[in-house]
């Protein structure tokens, strides 16, 4: 079982700001969750095998290095919930 | 008007390019219906006259197309059924769509879809679930369950989804139509918004598999702006096959035994005598590895995803909550913008990465994925293709199994094991149990959508599934 801190501590990581009736609900979900895909483990000891991030084989990929326009700033700026001064305008990172 | 509700795109595109039909009388039947659709299959539609600068005379044939959400399309809302992309208009177009659209499709609409695909019943939409049209009580599976349903209704005449550990079979299957998941790198995940990027892949929902070879023939292709993007090794054919002579078919006792609802393995056992008539040779064999590819995909799954939506932070686009400070305004615009089930899974995949969990969990489950491709590639060594149903039961009533998450993960049993070995599997129509649809899943080695489209084909001829109750 997931305890409170722990749940705390993964939603910290995660940047969410979880109220006091999913911090309670998603320690019990998550733990159910955690329980279950580790039945993994049946599978005994992996050492020999190899991870495989990528299924199908690929070579790199490399282009010229030539510039190219890039998309104008106002239009990506359009998108933002608050523009100022041609950038994204956030609140302070505070003192803290 | 029903005389042009009962032709497949392909039809339609024939008679447009015959000069039989006038593509914008095709485009105004269809945005009429998707208008009306009370299915809650989109999430936009597009209101106003055939877009013009669509070129009619492409292998597409001017028939207009429904997109699943999280495709970027410049200018249209583009919000992958959540909340956190609220109103966001995309400058660009995924690389997809944009084929799509030069092959002379037009776009209709956005379809719904769970949050970011992450769902097998797309009830977990910001923008409310949508309904199966076969039974409105029912789902029409997920992620990709607006695409599917809009097909099977014929509010669109097709549709393209994602699919990551079944999104688009699934629904597919649910809804009573076909639905090809290609290669891994088969089609450019550009401006795909992503959840889970060694596993997405985009690809048709059609009513036919001559419509899904059609489609597919568009949308794949190798594309600089997707570098794991390969495109396919040889053109897509339109499917011709109406024998299995010679055709080997595994069935995975694995995925044909407990866990699957009755119902649907008399449909598929019956599916297999007629493959058997149709000259095939049906032998059981084992993917030793597969049940554990559930449990593999919900750690490299949430694990990727973890990381991918640790962009949306209310910064560059789409909603923001305010915050007493920079930190703040992160957490509560996280906090108020992501669904349960994004949270749940964010905060599994955090967990699987964090430090000294990574080994066992993500590193672990990348394994577990070696193994199941293995089991596939010693399969192909007697096997043309792996059969199986292509989820374990019939569409399930709304709101069965939102309570609980592991039940609905359930529903990716059959269609996980493809997943993780990037392989391309298709659902096909397979008849109906309880009066809803069943699906009938064709998987093959990596690159052979030719070969499965060929066999989905004949299986389809001999089959000869009726859709047209869902479109009434």
């Amino acid at each position: 079982m997931l305890s409170r801190d722990q749940v705390l501590h993964v939603a910290r990581l995660a940047r969410l700001e979880l109220s006091d009736e999913e911090i309670e609900r998603l320690s019990g979900e998550l733990s159910k969750v955690l329980d279950w895909v580790e039945t993994i483990e049946e599978l005994g000891d992996l050492a020999d095998t190899p991870p495989t991030s990528h299924v199908v084989e690929v070579e790199n990929v490399l282009r010229e290095d030539a510039p190219r326009p890039s998309w104008p700033v106002e239009q990506v700026l359009d998108a933002a919930p608050d523009a100022a001064l041609g950038g994204f305008r956030v609140p302070s990172p505070g003192a803290g | 008007m029903s005389e042009l509700l009962d032709l497949t795109a392909a039809q339609a595109a024939a008679r447009i390019h015959a000069g039989d039909l006038e593509r914008g009388e095709l485009w105004r039947f269809y945005r009429d219906r998707a208008l009306a659709d009370d299915l809650n299959a989109f999430i936009w539609v597009c209101d106003g006259d055939d877009p013009e600068a669509i070129d009619s005379s492409g292998p597409l044939g001017g028939v207009p197309i429904g997109i699943k959400d999280l495709f970027c399309t410049a200018g249209v809302p583009s919000q992958a059924g959540s909340k956190i992309l609220e109103n966001y208009r995309p400058p660009y177009t995924a690389t997809a769509v944009e084929r799509i659209m030069n092959a002379g499709a037009p776009v209709l609409a956005k379809t719904n879809q769970d949050e970011f695909a992450m769902g097998s019943s797309t009830e977990n939409s910001a923008y409310g679930p949508t309904l199966n049209p076969w039974d409105r009580t029912r789902v029409p599976g997920g992620s990709s369950g607006g695409s599917a349903a809009a097909v099977a209704a014929g509010t669109v005449p097709w549709s393209i989804g994602t699919d990551t550990g079944g999104s688009i079979r699934q629904p597919a299957a649910l809804c009573g139509i076909v639905g090809l998941k290609p290669t891994y790198g088969a089609v450019s995940r550009y401006g795909m918004i992503a959840f889970a990027s060694s596993l997405d892949q985009a690809g048709p929902f059609t009513r036919d598999t001559t419509d899904a070879a059609l489609l597919l023939q568009a949308m794949a292709g190798k594309d600089p702006c997707d570098s794991t993007s390969l495109g396919l090794p040889e053109p897509v054919r339109l499917p011709t096959a109406t024998d299995l002579t010679g055709v080997r078919l595994g069935v995975p006792e694995e995925l044909t035994g407990e866990g699957i609802e009755p119902g649907v393995l008399d449909a598929f056992r019956e599916t297999l005598d007629l493959a058997r008539e149709l000259g095939a040779t049906v032998e059981t064999t084992q993917l030793p590895h597969a049940p554990h590819g559930l449990a593999a995909y919900y750690l490299i799954a949430p694990a990727e995803c973890s990381s991918n939506l640790a962009r949306y932070d209310g910064v560059r686009y789409g909603f923001r909550a305010d915050g007493r400070d920079l930190l703040g305004m992160y957490t509560e615009t996280r906090e108020q913008g992501f669904g349960a089930e994004v949270k749940r899974r964010v905060l599994i995949g955090t967990y699987a990465l964090s430090s000294g969990y990574y080994d066992a969990y993500y590193g672990r489950a990348q394994k577990v994925r070696t193994l199941i491709a293995r089991d596939f590639e010693q399969a192909w060594e007697r096997f043309d293709f792996i059969v199986s149903p292509t989820a374990p039961g019939v569409a399930f009533e709304l709101g069965a199994k939102t309570a609980d998450p592991l039940a609905m993960y359930l529903n990716d049993f059959c269609t996980v094991p493809m997943s993780l070995a990037g392989l391309p599997a298709i659902s096909i129509p397979n008849g109906l149990s309880e009066g809803l649809p069943v699906g009938f899943q064709i998987a093959g080695p990596a690159f052979s959508e030719n070969r499965i489209l060929d066999a989905a084909h004949a299986l389809e001829q001999a089959i000869g599934f009726d859709g047209s109750a869902a479109r009434a």
